[in-house]
């Protein structure tokens, strides 16, 4: 097998894991097994690990309330990610955290985010740091194309333009923002033009195509480590599923959904794969392995143990703690 | 002893934390000009542009880039220009910066000092006048201090600076051009440590930030034996030492520059309350602004102010209860 090869067998390994993880976070979600809510990115996976597979372990992350991918694709720790979203003890925030703060610090992973955007200000402060404690590190932030509509969006583009800062912004765009198309509620050129207009070059890919996001993403992150400043990738993509995992997004034709799913960036890759020479056996192998990954991961989040009562009191502050 | 201004107490220790520490930067609005209350003049200078940032007009960006910058292992001072301006950065302040370490299990904290002046100052009006010291201590999470003298401004930031928890620090306007002694070496001053700032047996006083010299001023022409105290911290506060005050005074007042309804007065009254019973408690009263947004003319201004004269009536009203 090609280096080349090898390389793309570990992105349909890391976008087989993801949707495997997601498939398994929905079914908890929906069998109420796991508490509260998730927001599936099934069928975004390309762009999470398009983008995080050119990131080392010392460049950070921010993401969002559909994070998942992202932190999977940093190489946060799957089986700490669904013991929290089962909001148990050994959950990647101890279980105080659940699907929309997942976070996990020893892989650069700085957070998902339950407010849309709130990420980008973060990123940039962390690039700040990254900048005054002279370190070799870049930040990758991810955001929704809703994102693009609030405040921070507009002060974080012109930040990181105006200190260059080492940023890579990532407008995942899957169409929707919640329950609503995105373009309904949104005027002028789009959120690459908005990027550009603060002077952070901005670049644009078929966020179904795992290559496509691969090429531009090593060349995106290799002008931010040459010092040019921020850039902006604005992907393209669709959310197989509702805005929740019990949202049957009733808003939007069946067909259109479909039409997505025929795109599916992992089925692009295999199929690419096995014209390259890869065995179907050994894709359906990846495929398999990754099911079979996380439904252990649930299987042991159902048999771990609850956080203690007390946990709900620690962490919160060191002076002025709850008595 | 040093006689010195709030602004250049709080500059200068400001200046020597830059300097013992490398990971400690400010950031906000007008620092490289000295900000506008003088209080980083000359930072720059020593310090350089990356470590005394002046920032855009971008308060939810100044706030949640210091979140950002706390994780990655610096000590950001966040500077909000007045306290008014927090309310453009509230959702990083309160839904970011106070939960992370929670939220996140204890990865990460956010170590950084969030500067709001507060309160009236020169005719503001209603946008820029406001103390909304109560609403940030309603939030776990976040440590709030509210210094009255120049002394301990200077000494709470230090301590803030130092603070693994992240510290709002409500700096009263008024009193940035005000005098106080100021130590040679400022040591930092630990939150939830109560000043005493006179004693006596007949009425416990309680107060804090601007209202500090206001009610010093008032309980001296009261004529009443007043036991005064400057919490300078509100989220730890002392309690020890004014339940101790209350138990041999039975009497409470406690005076603050913002709206009396759902001020932090109200949880003072209510704390001591629980803790001595109604018997352990003749009288108890706040002495605030009434439910109405600061008025710019002077004269209205006035109408709401709390002056020693006032402070003094209410005092002498309690003790005569």
């Amino acid at each position: 097998m090609s280096n080349e090869t090898a390389r793309r067998m570990a992105m349909l390994r890391d976008m087989a894991r993801i949707r495997a993880f997601e498939r398994e976070a929905v079914a908890a979600m929906r069998s109420g097994e796991a508490p509260g809510v998730v927001h599936p990115s099934i069928g975004q996976e390309a762009v999470a690990v398009g983008v995080c597979g050119n990131l080392r372990r010392a460049d950070r992350i921010t993401s969002t309330h559909r994070g998942h991918g992202h932190a999977i694709a940093k190489g946060a720790d799957a089986r700490a990610m669904m013991l929290e979203l089962h909001g148990r003890a050994g959950g990647s925030c101890g279980g105080k955290g659940g699907s929309m703060h997942i976070a996990d610090f020893a892989v650069g992973m700085l957070g998902a985010n339950g407010v849309v955007g709130a990420g980008i200000p973060i990123a940039c402060g962390a690039a700040q740091a990254i900048r005054l404690r002279k370190e070799e590190a870049i930040v990758a932030c991810f955001f929704g194309d809703g994102a693009v509509n609030r405040g921070p969006f507009l002060e974080g583009m012109n930040w990181a333009a105006l200190y260059r800062l080492p940023v890579l912004f990532v407008c995942e765009d899957n169409g929707f923002a919640a329950f609503t198309r995105n373009s309904a509620v949104t005027a002028g050129a789009g959120p690459a033009a908005r990027a550009e207009a603060c002077g952070v070059p901005a670049s644009a890919v078929d966020g179904e195509d795992v290559l496509a996001v691969d090429a531009v993403a090593a060349e995106l992150v290799a002008r931010i480590r040459a010092g040019q400043g921020p850039q902006f990738l604005h992907a393209r993509c669709y959310r197989w599923e509702g805005h929740t995992g019990t949202d049957a997004a009733a808003y939007r034709p069946a067909e259109e959904a479909a039409a997505a799913r025929g795109r599916d960036c992992i089925r692009r890759l295999a199929a690419l794969l096995e014209q390259a020479g890869v065995a179907p056996g050994e894709i359906a192998v990846v495929e398999a392995e990754a099911a079979a990954e996380m439904a252990a991961h649930r299987a042991a989040a159902l048999a771990a143990p609850w956080p203690p009562p007390e946990a709900a009191f620690s962490d919160v502050q060191d002076t002025g703690a709850p008595a | 002893m040093t006689r010195m201004t709030f602004a250049e107490a709080t500059r200068r220790a400001l200046a020597e934390e830059m300097r013992r520490d490398p990971l400690v930067w400010a950031l906000g609005e007008d620092l490289v000009q000295g900000g506008i209350f003088g209080q980083y003049k000359g930072l720059a200078e020593e310090f350089g542009p990356e470590r005394i940032v002046s920032t855009p007009i971008s308060e939810s960006t100044i706030m949640g880039a210091g979140l950002g910058a706390a994780l990655c292992g610096t000590r950001p001072v966040i500077e909000m220009r007045i306290a008014d301006f927090t309310l453009c950065a509230m959702d990083e302040l309160v839904s970011q910066i106070a939960k992370v370490r929670y939220m996140f299990g204890g990865q990460g904290r956010a170590a950084l000092v969030v500067r709001m002046p507060q309160g009236m100052w020169r005719n503001s009006a209603a946008q820029h006048s406001q103390c909304l010291e109560a609403w940030l201590t309603h939030i776990p999470g976040l440590v709030v201090a509210a210094p009255g003298t120049p002394a301990d401004a200077a000494g709470l930031l230090k301590a803030a600076i130092r603070s693994d928890d992240p510290v709002v620090l409500m700096e009263p306007k008024n009193l940035w051009t005000a005098e106080g002694e100021v130590p040679e070496e400022v040591a930092p001053i630990p939150f939830g440590v109560a000043r005493r700032a006179a004693e006596g047996d007949a009425v416990t006083v309680v107060t804090w930030s601007a209202m500090v010299p206001v009610v010093e001023q008032g309980a001296r022409e009261s004529g009443i034996g007043c036991d005064v105290f400057d919490l300078r911290s509100l989220w730890p506060w002392d309690e020890a030492a004014v339940l101790a005050s209350v138990r041999r005074t039975g009497r409470l007042l406690v005076v603050h520059e913002a709206v009396t309804v759902s001020g932090f007065g109200a949880e003072v009254v209510a704390r001591v309350l629980e803790a001595v019973g109604p018997s352990g408690l003749r009288a108890a009263e706040r002495l605030g602004a009434p439910r109405a947004p600061v008025p710019f003319s002077p004269p209205l201004e006035e109408a709401i102010r709390i002056t020693p004269a006032r402070v003094a009536e209410a005092i002498r009203r309690i003790a005569a209860t």
